[in-house]
Parts: structure tokens; C-alpha cells; sequence
């Protein structure tokens, strides 16, 4: 891929801004947000899929090993999954840097 | 040469419409642009016009329309006033930052309040700032011309941005005057088919109008702001090429008698040819007198006002529009910027003048060259301009 939006120049812009191709919000890092972040307990969790399924940024992925984890690059900590997770596997954890 | 008619301007700028072949019109009546979009109703009503014509509930909807007509690569033209620009004002801005080539006829009425249908510029220079091109005609043949103008210069490959022609709301719109038609072979000549850069097209999809990030959006108003200041030698060849066909040839900015002069007034809209006759009478009394229109007002021809302007000793800038609790009108403040700190600066007054319709007639313009004479003298600041004929004041 080349440069993304952030690495342009003016003149490099299409005209009017127009995006022509499709997909470009993938690089938008909405992870950023994010001041808490989902922690999963393997040991709680029943691989339901339900944290998966409520994710409003489809930012949760399942592993080989069928349980479930969040991609931190989209991830923005609303603590959904953790609302849900019918087995309080998931705990939200304060983002310290 | 084309036929010369005797017709309402508003009419004759609907006629120029027609030539420019517009695939679509969407607007909404208001005075006192209502005569234009009305006779555009006919032309298509009767079949002389092949476009739709969509008359939508709103001005917001009709710059909206407008907008994606012109995005699936239609001729877009709207026509609004006073308040139904305001109304639709997000979308003014809207399609500028998306580079689309609508044009608009503003009929120029002042924003109310009081409620005023009358003529001045305070509703265009309410949206000085909204990145269209903007011109100002001084009389009906002009707006004829300027329609065919417009067209050729927005939909210019390097250019690709709206035009605005400002008319002075009845002044202009509702006199009648002798307009010199086209011939259809000037038009097909002067004015090619519209060659969109993008288009919605479902075969190859495209986003306009998207998100820009903090990291792109000061990217993006760089690549609106750098065409729109370089459309200017567009302008130039547009109406230097319009002059060749049509003989009728215009300028950014305007003189009239300014060999010599040591004060010139300077104007936009249908005011210059009324001043014309002023320094005409004031020239027959020895005055040293004359006159610099500003035809073009955005992009703001900076070099071409500042030469125009380099021999004069003083200047009388004629607002049509206010810019509350600042430095009198946004023309007197534009120019005041244009020539600070240049060689020989003029002393500048500022004569707010003709708000709202009211009549400002050959002996009021003499009465505000002595006024600004007298001024002169008292070194006046920047903040000192004037309500001319004010009640009180």
C-alpha cells in the first residue's frame, strides 16, 4: 500500500478530498480513545462468542484457541463485552501509561 | 453579433442560463430573485430548456440538490437572496471544500433584521469566507455575460470550484435594460461540455464529502484554498477570451477616469456606474476625481487593485454592508489590509452607504467627496468610517 492519508501533501490530495478507494477508515485508529481496556480471564470464559457479537467496533477477534480478544489498535474501551460477558470473565482495566 | 434586447435583467440572466445548457435548477422563490427562477420554470415548462427543474421545500435543499447534481457530472445552477442564503449556508460551504462547480446568481437583498427585501451586500458578505469564487456585476449586459462566465471558469480542470455572481437585488434584478444575446455558435465556442475530475458513478464508486481527521483536514483546506487563489489567471483568460468573441471585455478590477486622479472612489456592484456619472461631474468642476470597481472580490485581485490604485492620494470606499463593531465595511477593511505597508499608501475613508435599498444619488456621492476631503485633513483611523446619511449621526 502506499502512503497513507496521514502522509500526504496538499497536492497530493484528490480533488475535493474524494477518497477513491474504499475501506480507508481501517486506518483510523479509534484506539486512541481508549482509557480503559478489556482484559479476558481463559479461565472464566465459555467461549460463547457473546463479547464478539456485542463489540460495536467489531474490534473482537476470536483465537485459534477459541476463546476471544480484543484488537487494542480499534478497541475504544466502552467495557460492552465486559457488561455482557455472562460469565464476568472480562474485567476493564484503567489504561496507565 | 448577437440580437439586442430590451428586457428585465432578471429575464435576460434566465435566458443566459438557457444558453449555458444547465442540466438542472433547483431553488426556492424569494425576493428578489424570484423573476429569474421563474422564467427558468417556463423555459423548461415550454420545452426550450431540456434540465429538471426541482422545486424543492428549502434553499438548504437546493444547494443540497445542486450539489449532487453536480457530483454525477450535471451543469448545477441555483439562485437564492438574503435569507435563503443563510438557510442554506452549511451546504454553501459544503460544496466548495468538495470542489464543485455549481453556480449561483445571488440576487442581493440584506439580511434582515428589521425584515428588509431591499438591496445590499450584507447577505453575500455574510459567506465572504464560504470558498466560492465571487464576482460583481455593475449591470444587466454583465450578468448576461457573466453566466457564460461563470460556467467556463468553475468547471475549469484546474479550477473546479462554485461561483457566486452577485446582482444588486432590484437595482439590477428588477430594471429593464438592453441586453445583447449570444449567438449559439459564441456559446459552443466560448463554453465547452463539463468534464467532471470525479463523479458518483456506480461502476466506479467514489466518497465525497468524507471524514477529514485532524491530521488530513488542514491538508484538505490548503488544496480548496490554493485553486481558488489561482483561478485568478482563469478569470483573467476567461474574460479576456469572452472579450474576443463577444467584444465586450472585462477586468478585475475596473477604471474610469483614474489617469491623474488624486482620489478615487472605489466600489462593488451596480454603485460604479452611478459613481461614473459623479466623477464625470466632478471632473467637469475641476476636481481631481475617478473610479476603481471591484468586479472580483474573491479571489481578491491584490496586484491588479494595488496598481490601479498606486497614484492615488486618497481613497473613498463605498460599503454596501456593515462589519459590526469593525473597521466600517468588508470592502474599505479588505483594501486597508491590500495596501498596508505598501510605498505612497492613500489615506482611506469609508462611507457606508445604500443599506437596505435606500437611494444614494449622484448628489449624495458628490456630498461624500467633500465629506472625504474634509476627512483627509483630520487624519481619521482606521475605525473612523461613516453611516453616510444616518438620521442623529
Amino acid at each position: 500500500m502506499s502512503k497513507t492519508r496521514q502522509d500526504l501533501t496538499w497536492q497530493e490530495l484528490e480533488v475535493g478530498a474524494t477518497l477513491i478507494t474504499p475501506g480507508n477508515s481501517d486506518e483510523y485508529k479509534s484506539g486512541d480513545w481508549r482509557s480503559i481496556r478489556p482484559v479476558v480471564d481463559n479461565k472464566k470464559c465459555i467461549k460463547c462468542g457473546t463479547c464478539y457479537i456485542f463489540c460495536p467496533d467489531a474490534a473482537i477477534y476470536e483465537t485459534e484457541e477459541g476463546f476471544f480478544e480484543a484488537d487494542l489498535y480499534y478497541c475504544k474501551g466502552c467495557g460492552i463485552c465486559a457488561n455482557e460477558c455472562p460469565t464476568q470473565a472480562i474485567e476493564m482495566i484503567e489504561e496507565e501509561e | 453579433m448577437g440580437k439586442r434586447i430590451g428586457l428585465e435583467v432578471s429575464l435576460s440572466a434566465a435566458e443566459a442560463v438557457k444558453m449555458a445548457n444547465v442540466d438542472c435548477i433547483a431553488a426556492y422563490p424569494i425576493t428578489p430573485q424570484t423573476h429569474i427562477v421563474e422564467h427558468l420554470s417556463e423555459l423548461v415548462n415550454n420545452g426550450e430548456l431540456d434540465a429538471e427543474f426541482i422545486p424543492v421545500e428549502s434553499e438548504h435543499s437546493a444547494m443540497s440538490v445542486s450539489a449532487g447534481v453536480s457530483a454525477v457530472g450535471a451543469r448545477a445552477f441555483t439562485c437564492t437572496s438574503s435569507q435563503g442564503l443563510s438557510l442554506m449556508n452549511e451546504i454553501v460551504h459544503i460544496v466548495a471544500s468538495m470542489r464543485l462547480p455549481v453556480v449561483m446568481i445571488l440576487a442581493n437583498r440584506s439580511m434582515s433584521g428589521p425584515i428588509s427585501i431591499w438591496n445590499d451586500h450584507t447577505d453575500v458578505m455574510s459567506i465572504r469566507d464560504c470558498g466560492w469564487i465571487q464576482v460583481f456585476a455593475n449591470n444587466g449586459q454583465e450578468v448576461f455575460d457573466n453566466v457564460l462566465f461563470a460556467y467556463r471558469v468553475a468547471e475549469s480542470q484546474n479550477v473546479m470550484l462554485p461561483l457566486i455572481i452577485n446582482i444588486d437585488g432590484f437595482i439590477l434584478t428588477h430594471v429593464i435594460e438592453p441586453v445583447e444575446f449570444w449567438e449559439k455558435e459564441q456559446v459552443e465556442q466560448y463554453l465547452p461540455n463539463f468534464s467532471p475530475i470525479h463523479t458518483l458513478d456506480p461502476d466506479k464508486p467514489v466518497t465525497m464529502g468524507g471524514v477529514g481527521m485532524p491530521y488530513v483536514f488542514s491538508e484538505a483546506k490548503v488544496a480548496q484554498d490554493e485553486p481558488l487563489k489561482q483561478s485568478k489567471s482563469v478569470i483573467i483568460t476567461a474574460w479576456k477570451e469572452l472579450g474576443d468573441i463577444v467584444g465586450r471585455y472585462y477586468k478585475p478590477i475596473e477604471t474610469y477616469r483614474i489617469e491623474d486622479a488624486e482620489t478615487l472612489f472605489v466600489t462593488q456592484g451596480s454603485f460604479g456606474e452611478t459613481v461614473s456619472l459623479v466623477v464625470d461631474a466632478l471632473r467637469d468642476e475641476g476636481k481631481s476625481v475617478g473610479l476603481v470597481m471591484d468586479r472580483l472580490w474573491r479571489p481578491f485581485p491584490f496586484d491588479e487593485f494595488r496598481e490601479a490604485t498606486s497614484q492615488a492620494k486618497n481613497l473613498i470606499v463605498i460599503d454596501r454592508a456593515i462589519s459590526y463593531g469593525g473597521q466600517g465595511g468588508p470592502l474599505a477593511i479588505d483594501i486597508r489590509s491590500t495596501l498596508y505597508k505598501g510605498e505612497n499608501q492613500p489615506n482611506i475613508t469609508n462611507f457606508i452607504c445604500g443599506l437596505a435599498g435606500r437611494d444614494v444619488t449622484i448628489d449624495d456621492f458628490k456630498n461624500i467627496y467633500h465629506k472625504a476631503i474634509e476627512k483627509v485633513k483630520k487624519h481619521p483611523r482606521e475605525e473612523d468610517f461613516e453611516y453616510y446619511g444616518v438620521r442623529g449621526k
